[in-house]
């Protein structure tokens, strides 16, 4: 039988607020345990939430960016569980009046084409702590960290519009491009800025029916969502075939040994008896507030784009790429705007930049070689001072802080020669130096003659010690070689 | 409306309290005749007036972005239960 999928994602997003959602403590990552953790956040008898404006907005700045409805009374409830990481017994969420109504984010599918997904809503809330299970820990316990309880988080509930994994990584990516380029969340997906959780079910294709579902909860890479979702729908079509049917159950997917499990000791108390968060009063939001956020809105990634195309004359594919990454889009434009040559700017930020950022696990803001030094180089590319070959030398003595391009090549001698006057006469010497290759050249019929060129090419290269300007040697190799004949 | 034993079960469980069997007939009882209090104020005519989500008028007031507190973990820490590294202890969680 054919099956067809059937994807609903729920996305959390960190908000890149300093402070909680409810309390005045640091959001910094990385800080000492329980240190960020103010009697709020600690659920201390006797404290109050007070709801932090900037997280706010931030969501607010989410819904406009998606052409969403932006609730203008919103209202925050309590859903009620215990787990140790969550210390007040309830989170502090949003379920009948989100902040963020129905919206639209457009990915594009497997064959290229445009695909919208409907995104249901999108609500605040706060995260919870974390909990430790492994290291250093006295017998039959778990450690608890509360840094990072009470966190703003948005949640993106999307609408099971995806029908693939490929489809599900192109909507998580898009998200991702569109909260780092609005500035909302710093996208950093190692320390959980953005986790996933993803509803899968089958059912035989052309049905109209939704079949029995699953989520697979926090996913924190692209990779591990594109594994855990083609495990499912394996394991999914797998129990089916053989006449079983699915439990609806809740599943945890580990990245690294690949194994997915089932949460069964949740599912008894999956009960949230939510309620109106007694402490919190409705949020309001005027107009002119939301036209203000609307005004501030930095420039969204498919705009991007399509100005990279005309801006540019970048290809589509090259402007999707940079525009989609809103620290490499400020690095490219400045990069391309200070060399004027936006094309060989591209091409650097995507291929050896790109690459050797990846290798040393930094990103664009934090490039050992800044865009200026970038420029620098291009434009003695482009003037034909340096070979594409010697750039690379360039590039990495960059890298390795030895300065901009100029100093670089000066002390290095990698400067390309291309004065015709020395070049005629590395010319003329290879050719006095190889008479046999010279007659063998004339010898050759016409036809095959541009095979022995790279003869010449090579031995001239060397004499020039790869400093030849390759263009022009060709120019005045063919034309001495023709007077030969 | 009447909520049944079973239901006070329950609910004790997913709030973690602890009812004995020889009070579990009085609190089933007690809520019953809260319910039904609820279900004589329902039979009122609302139909003319507006819903009220909230006792109050005024919206929720909000905070700016700055970080006003530091860390007081040594005091939290000493009134816990248990810790250890910074962390406070908890029985091992094994999902």
């Amino acid at each position: 039988m054919k099956w067809e999928t059937v994807i609903g994602l729920e996305v959390h997003v960190q908000l890149a607020t300093k402070t909680k959602i409810f309390s005045g403590a640091s959001t910094a990552f990385g800080a000492e345990p329980n240190s960020q953790a103010c009697a709020i956040d600690l659920a201390m008898p006797g404290t109050l939430p007070v709801l932090n404006k900037q997280a706010v907005n931030y969501a607010i700045m989410f819904g406009l960016a998606i052409d969403a409805e932006i609730c203008q009374n919103s209202v925050f409830e309590r859903k009620n569980y215990f787990y140790p990481d969550l210390p007040k017994g309830y989170q502090t969420t949003q379920l009948d009046k989100p902040i963020v109504g129905p919206g639209i984010v457009t990915i594009e599918g497997a064959d290229g084409s445009d695909k919208a997904i409907r995104i249901h809503h999108a609500h605040l809330e706060e995260d919870a702590g974390k909990s430790i299970h492994d290291g250093d820990l006295p017998h039959g316990t778990s450690g608890v960290d509360l840094n990072r309880a009470g966190t703003p988080l948005i949640e993106i509930v999307s609408e099971p519009d995806i029908s693939n994994a490929y489809e599900a990584v192109a909507f998580a990516k898009k998200l991702h491009s569109i909260v780092t380029s609005i500035g909302i969340c710093d996208g950093e997906m190692s320390q959980g800025s953005m986790r996933f959780d993803v509803n899968v079910s089958v059912r035989p294709a052309g049905s109209s029916v939704l079949g029995t579902r699953t989520e697979t909860k926090n996913l924190n890479s692209f990779k591990f969502m594109e594994e855990a979702i083609a495990k499912e729908v394996e394991r999914q079509i797998d129990i089916l075939e053989d006449g079983g049917s699915i439990t609806q159950e809740t599943r945890l997917y580990n990245g690294d040994t690949k194994i997915a499990k089932s949460m069964r000791s949740k599912e008894e108390a999956n009960d949230y008896r939510y309620f109106p968060c007694p402490d919190l009063l409705p949020v309001l939001v005027s107009d002119e507030e939301i036209n203000i956020l609307r005004a501030s809105l930095p420039e969204l990634p498919d705009i991007r784009q399509k100005r990279f195309v005309s801006e540019y004359k970048l290809s589509d594919y090259d402007a999707k790429l940079i525009a989609s990454d809103s620290s490499m889009a400020a690095f490219f434009e400045t990069a391309a705007t200070l060399s004027k040559n936006p094309k060989l700017a591209a091409n650097w930020t995507m291929g050896e930049l790109s690459a050797a950022l990846n290798g040393a696990n930094l990103n664009f803001s934090s490039s050992p070689v800044t865009a200026d030094q970038l420029a620098g180089m291009i434009t003695r590319i482009a003037d034909n001072s340096i070979s594409g070959k010697m750039a690379k030398v360039v590039f990495d003595a960059m890298w390795q802080g030895e300065g901009n391009a100029d100093l670089i090549i000066e002390a290095k001698g990698l400067k390309q020669v291309s004065d015709s006057g020395a070049l005629e006469q590395i010319v003329s010497d290879v050719l006095q130096a190889n008479p046999s290759m010279v007659d063998d050249f004339i010898a050759t019929d016409e036809s095959k003659r541009k095979k022995k060129l790279g003869g010449f090419m090579g031995q001239i290269m060397k004499a020039s010690k790869g400093q030849a300007n390759p263009q022009q040697v060709n120019k005045i190799l063919l034309s001495k070689l023709n007077k030969l004949l | 409306m009447t909520i049944e034993r079973q239901e006070i079960e329950k609910l004790a469980t997913l709030s973690r309290l602890s009812i004995d069997d020889k009070t579990i007939a009085e609190v089933t009882e007690r809520l019953s005749s809260v319910l039904s209090l609820v279900d004589q104020l329902q039979t009122a005519d609302t139909s003319s007036v507006t819903g009220m989500e909230r006792p109050f008028h005024n919206a929720q007031r909000l905070r700016e972005d700055q970080v006003t507190e530091s860390s007081q973990r040594e005091s939290f820490q000493a009134i816990a239960p248990e810790t250890h590294n910074e962390l406070f202890s908890v029985p091992k969680m094994i999902e």
